[in-house]
């Protein structure tokens, strides 16, 4: 539990640092989103054409 | 007649007491024997454009590889162990092994086995001596079953196609598993593993589930839970049993050591997902393998005893926001973080009593410290471990993809994608495409597909299967039949799993120029 209440401890302080950081987060959080895009794009253009079928024949006979 | 070398690891020997130790207490002599470890994979198998039968679908795959890439080497279902020295090689002779023929069973240049089992090819990986090793030897497997998926388009009709999944449910109720396998030592009492392991193992799904969508309980569905931490939880219905297919239990009793049955239990465990994430295979592997050895040492307590271990696996997998609080025996509750935070605390003060000697210590620091950030990242924003959270980063892609679409939870577009997340084909698998964090080089895979690992017994395996494949007729985890021309066969039986190793018969096999010479040198 120690490791965890030190990673607490900043906690308090976060309200003046937020004005500061607030740009660069949501510069990271945009490029987060961005990249989700990206990706959401692609999956797009490789997600098995017809799901309902596709999920609906997915049948396996149970293992160990 | 025992091949030369003496123990390799030396764990009964104490540390080396001029490590550091924090200046806490001094280093004690560890009774953790070394966590030689494997894993076993059931893959889902389809065809597509042909029928659809998936046990010869298996054996279809497995024959497809084998035929193109080595000799067929049967697994030998003997388990009778003649008398020998228990603790070593031994040379005895042998009757022929009567082998299954109907299924496919065979056994790689690596060490690892493939075969079809209940409906499914599996591949169990070489028997590894730390976490790391399981993940390159488990990504060789991916690749294993890749080629096999490529080489049996030769054979196959034009159209048809085999299509593997590295998931553990169909979505419709029925699962197929993922198993570990460690090595702990017999005199543990079973008793003590079964009550402090359980903890772990319903707890670490925060970090190696490897989500659902959806929920395969009895008379609920994707509407009452649209995804979870893990693919098995909703299939276990026991604490404790023998089962792995029916009513399966958290902890398995299956006691097949494979090995030196006085000295040595094979736990066998039953309850994990296979994952797509290099770094939750992993924390899986290598967090198990120091709380087992935390449980030998008898220093993991018993105040994180869980008051229902089957109600609270299904709960903390259900639980998204990590927030559920389970019970424990004591009466007070905890959530698996709190659990999970608990059992890390606990393992840094056994690292620093003991040393981890007994998982590797690189690896085992190495373990220490993902554990805890992953810890961390969970409880900071589980997005932050989407390269390294299997359930964190299929849930991103299907929470982004339902709200690009203005889907609801039931549409089969967010199955498809849950499925085919763990697709095997390289053009259509999902976390291949998802940013999870690599920890083993292409390089050191191509390699594992062939080679064995040059630390446990599956070295002299691999190697004599590489070199003498006309010789050897059969081969499996605690012995190897050769066939060397006269009768009867010979088998040397493999009792111990940290002997037969590069540093004990490397030179022999190079030396031996023939198997009758190697035979001839192992008994000498």
């Amino acid at each position: 539990m120690a490791e965890r209440t030190q990673k607490q401890k900043p906690a308090p302080a976060k309200t003046e640092e937020v004005v500061e950081e607030a740009p660069a987060a949501s510069k990271q959080g945009d490029k987060l989103k961005a990249e989700l895009d990206d990706l959401l794009d692609e999956i797009d253009g490789v997600l098995e054409s017809n799901a309902e079928d596709f999920v609906k024949s997915y049948v396996q006979k149970g293992g160990q | 007649m025992v091949v030369a070398g003496t123990m390799p690891a030396d764990f009964n020997a104490a540390v080396d007491p001029q490590r550091p130790c924090d200046g806490v207490e001094r280093y004690r002599s560890p009774m953790a024997i070394p966590k030689v470890c494997g894993i076993e994979t059931e893959y889902g198998i389809v065809v597509r454009g042909g029928d659809s039968n998936p046990v010869s679908a298996s054996s279809l795959l497995i024959n497809a590889y084998v035929a193109k890439y080595q000799r067929k080497v049967g697994w030998d279902f003997e388990d009778e162990h003649p008398g020998q020295d228990a603790r070593g090689f031994g040379l005895t002779e042998s009757f022929p092994p009567e082998i299954e023929t109907h299924l496919v069973n065979t056994v790689l240049t690596n060490g690892a086995r493939y075969y079809v089992d209940h409906a499914h090819p599996e591949i169990s990986t070489p028997e590894c001596v730390d976490a790391l090793e399981i993940v390159r030897f488990d990504r060789a497997a991916e690749e294993i079953v890749r080629l096999s998926m490529e080489a049996s388009k030769s054979i196959l009709a034009a159209g048809a196609e085999l299509v593997v999944y590295k998931n553990n449910s169909d979505g419709k109720g029925n699962s197929y598993g993922c198993h570990e396998n460690y090595l702990v030592a017999r005199e543990t009492p079973f008793g003590r593993i079964v009550t402090q392991v359980t903890p772990h193992f319903v707890s670490r799904q925060i970090f190696c589930g490897a989500g659902k969508v959806g929920c395969e309980l009895p008379g609920m569905g994707v509407k009452d839970v649209p995804f979870q931490l893990s693919q098995r939880a909703d299939f276990f219905e026991e604490e404790v049993g023998l089962e792995t297919t029916m009513k399966r239990p958290i902890i398995n009793t299956r006691d097949e050591p494979h090995c030196d049955p006085q000295q040595y239990r094979r736990l066998h465990v039953i309850v994990g997902d296979a994952n797509m994430s290099e770094v939750a295979t992993y924390l899986k592997v290598g967090t198990t393998s120091i709380v087992l050895a935390m449980i030998e040492d008898d220093q993991l307590g018993t105040d994180l005893i869980l008051a229902n271990a089957v109600a609270s696996i299904r709960h903390v997998s259900h639980d998204t926001s990590l927030t559920r609080l389970i019970p424990l025996r004591n009466g007070t509750r905890l959530t698996a973080l709190d659990l999970q935070w608990r059992l890390l605390e606990r393992a840094h003060k056994y690292e620093r009593a003991f040393g981890l000697v007994c998982v590797g210590e690189a690896v085992g620091a190495d373990v220490l410290r993902r554990w805890e950030a992953v810890l961390s990242g969970l409880e900071a924003d589980p997005t932050t471990v989407a390269g390294q959270v299997d359930w964190v980063a299929k849930k991103r892609l299907v929470d982004g993809y339902r709200d690009r679409h203005g889907l609801e939870v039931d549409d089969a577009r967010l199955k498809a994608l849950d499925l085919q997340y763990h697709d095997m084909r390289t053009d259509k698998c999902l976390a291949l495409r998802a940013g999870l964090e690599r920890l083993i080089g292409i390089d050191d895979v191509t390699t594992a597909i062939t080679e064995p690992p040059h630390t446990t017994r599956a070295y002299f395996r691999g190697k004599c299967l590489q070199k003498f494949p006309n010789e050897v007729v059969a081969a499996n985890w605690d012995s190897m039949v050769f066939d060397v021309g006269r009768d009867p066969l010979r088998r040397v039986p493999m009792m111990e799993p940290l002997r037969g190793t590069a540093a004990h018969v490397g030179t022999v096999i190079e030396e031996s120029r023939t198997a009758t010479e190697l035979l001839a040198r192992l008994g000498s």
